[in-house]
């Protein structure tokens, strides 16, 4: 580590302590499942953690996140966008790069890892997007092992490219129609399908969310991203960020980047909810800025719902930030002000999408997308030389359909 | 003595098994709801339990998952179920009733005031389905406090120090959720939750009471033979919703209940 880093981290008042033994962040977090998972869960802890204590575990990580996934992946200074915005100065940590094309590939790699070691058979996951879908059904071809991903049979028509992926990849894809057939719906799917294979099963959840230890263990793998991070700004800057932003969708690929850098006071964090039509209408995904606190997947964390508790539905133009909910561990942060949570609308999503493309030549995806909006309007009012990194969690491959429909294009 | 004590002490001295039914409130419509709520007990229900609609029921099959949908669509909440428990009270002293749902519609109420006002109401017992050991002190201590019976499910899958775990602050009965999956889909295997009973009743004198998957007369029969009580759920949920348009419905469920009591 450098000696920046080293002598601004604070150990005295860590922000990394969490969770505890229960799966706690402050009142966030938990374990609120049925009895018939509880077991199974307590056995995911202890493999995670046995796992987490051996060398020979993260060596087989690495070996495949290095060939396999192609990591590091580059921290690139994006010239075009410094000079177009006309102030700070903006890296993007290139996760779009990565083998399926997102960041979802971390978590993947790493479950599948813990799910070898349980012995267990068969793997399933929910998705949104499809992104977490095919990075699952990717880890499952490269593993043997039969894979069964849950779908929102509405965002089985909107991202069809990536269901037609997973098929080829190997897996079974199912389309949920309970609820409002979205993510919130798959993950409800996925986990009464869970219920009922305790046996031969594990459950790869696509985000920083669900019971403990998943909220832990997902971050852990995905903060990856956050430490490569701060090495590599340290080899060509030779100092710390200044600020980090992310998309927030349930939180992983924005909990991978921040989590290395919690104690380092002066590293500002801007986590990006999907703002929707506008966080005071009805059609948003902003939890944190949007919602209130509750408990659902098996965890507390913030969530939209009513007056009465129910869940409402979320909307964000892109499928993979249309989740009413957030990882546990963000809830945390947010209420101690730790991170700073901001949203974005649709349309200033796509705004920065077509920037984006232009002016690097990277087609991102939505989901990221809503990163730069907010770099967007704070790059301009910050001085020469403070430096944003943003995290550009994925590629736009598969969002050209959606964004040519809202462009009135035929494609 | 409390009424769901009560009512399995009366069993107990005539020999017999109880009969558990599960309705969701304001499901198929919030008057039809009510009218057969209050008709369960002359039917043959030795318990009742409502079901708390919510959006995202994660132990609850398609049956259950549509008929906390309708009801929620039909304008039911917690306060409108509480309201039903204490209209049902007017009439009926007797019937334990007991409240099934999930957690966050209770702590997104208040969970104080949620089990004084259900208290008061006149509900018996929780079953919360997503509240387990871990994290069920939140809404345990304040339950017991005021009264209600804190009922704990147990899965196929609690075994060995989980059972310690598990009975360990129960109340009330002891729900066996006979397979392992969501409700109303497979059928349970009748040795199996037989020689999980018996171990299960070698650390507690709580009442057992069975449910998941008995759908039929027949089930409940054989389910009777091993436990203190049958839970039918999913069947008689189904039944109101392949019925729901038509004006008998009312007495198409008595006549499910009536038959389910006498197989028992
Ligand atoms: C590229 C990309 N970014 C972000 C997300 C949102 O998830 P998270 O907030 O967990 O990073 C997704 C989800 O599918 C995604 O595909």
């Amino acid at each position: 580590m450098t000696n920046i880093a080293q002598q601004q981290e604070t150990n005295l008042n860590s922000f990394t302590n969490g969770p505890d033994e229960n799966g706690h962040f402050g009142i966030y977090g938990g374990r609120y499942c049925a009895e018939t998972l509880m077991p199974l869960i307590l056995d995911v802890e202890k493999a995670w953690h046995d796992a987490r204590d051996d060398d020979a575990f993260w060596e087989e990580f690495h070996a495949l996140a290095k060939d396999y996934i192609g990591r590091p992946s580059p921290l690139y200074f994006a010239k075009a966008t410094t000079e177009h915005l006309g102030g700070a100065k903006v890296y993007f940590k290139r996760d779009e790069l990565n083998h399926t094309g997102a960041h979802k590939i971390n978590h993947c790699l790493g479950q599948i890892l813990v799910a070898k070691r349980m012995g267990k058979t068969r793997i399933i996951a929910e998705t949104g997007a499809g992104q977490h879908g095919v990075a699952t059904a990717t880890v499952c071809a490269l593993f043997d092992m039969p894979c069964t991903v849950f779908m929102g049979e509405e965002d089985v028509r909107r991202q069809s490219p990536n269901v037609f992926r997973m098929k080829l990849l190997g897996a079974e894809v199912v389309p949920v129609t309970s609820g409002s057939g979205t993510l919130k719906d798959a993950m409800n799917e996925a986990l009464r399908h869970w219920v009922a294979n305790v046996e031969d099963t594990y459950y790869i959840i696509g985000t920083v969310a669900g019971p403990h230890p998943y909220p832990e263990m997902v971050r852990d793998f995905q903060s990856v991203i956050g430490k490569e991070t701060k090495e590599q700004l340290n080899e060509k800057e030779g100092v710390l960020p200044d600020s980090l932003v992310a998309c927030i969708g349930g939180g992983s690929n924005a909990m991978g980047l921040f989590h290395p850098f919690l104690n380092n006071p002066s590293v500002q964090m801007f986590g990006v909810e999907a703002g929707g039509h506008g966080v005071d209408t009805d059609k948003h995904a902003a939890s944190l800025t949007g919602g209130s606190p509750g408990i659902l997947h098996g965890m507390r964390s913030y969530f939209l719902q009513n007056e009465d508790g129910q869940i409402t539905e979320a909307h964000s133009i892109s499928a993979g930030l249309d989740y009413p909910g957030i990882g546990p561990e963000h809830a945390y942060l947010h209420d101690i002000d730790r991170v700073n949570y901001v949203s974005v609308t649709d349309d200033e999503a796509l705004e920065a999408f077509k920037l984006l493309s232009k002016l690097e030549g990277i087609i991102p995806a939505l989901e990221p997308s809503h990163a730069f909006a907010h770099v967007i309007k704070m790059a301009p009012d910050l001085p020469k030389d403070h430096i944003i990194v943003m995290n550009l969690c994925g590629r736009g491959d598969k969002d050209i359909f959606t964004v040519a429909e809202k462009l009135g294009i035929e494609i | 003595m409390k009424r769901i004590e009560k009512t399995f002490a009366k069993l107990k001295s005539n020999d017999k098994k109880g009969l558990v039914t599960f309705i969701t409130a304001g499901d198929p419509s919030l008057e039809q709801s009510a009218t057969i709520l209050n008709a369960l007990p002359q039917s043959g229900a030795d318990f009742i339990e409502i079901g708390m609609p919510f959006t995202d029921p994660m132990a609850d099959g398609p049956a259950i998952q549509d008929s906390s949908l309708r009801a929620l669509a039909n304008g039911m909440s917690l306060k409108g179920v509480i309201k039903m428990v204490a209209e049902f009270r007017e009439s009926n002293q007797d019937t334990p009733i007991i409240l099934m749902g999930y957690f966050n519609p209770i702590y997104t109420y208040g969970t104080e005031d949620f089990v004084n006002d259900a208290a008061d109401a006149g509900a018996d017992g929780l079953i919360i389905v997503d509240l387990p050991p871990e994290e069920d002190a939140e809404l345990r201590v304040p339950a017991t406090k005021a009264g209600l019976d804190f009922i704990k499910l147990l899965t196929p899958t609690t075994k060995g120090a989980r059972l310690d775990t598990v009975l360990q602050n129960a109340s009330g009965f002891l729900y066996y959720v006979s397979i392992a999956g969501v409700t109303g889909t497979k059928s349970a295997n009748i040795d199996e939750v037989g020689a999980h009973i018996k171990d299960i009743k070698a650390k507690t004198d709580l009442p057992v009471a069975v449910g998941f998957g008995i759908k039929t007369p027949e089930d409940a029969a054989n389910m009777s033979k091993i436990a203190d009580a049958v839970v039918v759920g999913s069947s008689i949920v189904q039944n109101m919703q392949d019925n729901q348009k038509d004006s008998n419905l009312p007495t198409i469920i008595e006549n499910q209940v009536s038959a389910l009591k006498k197989a028992i």
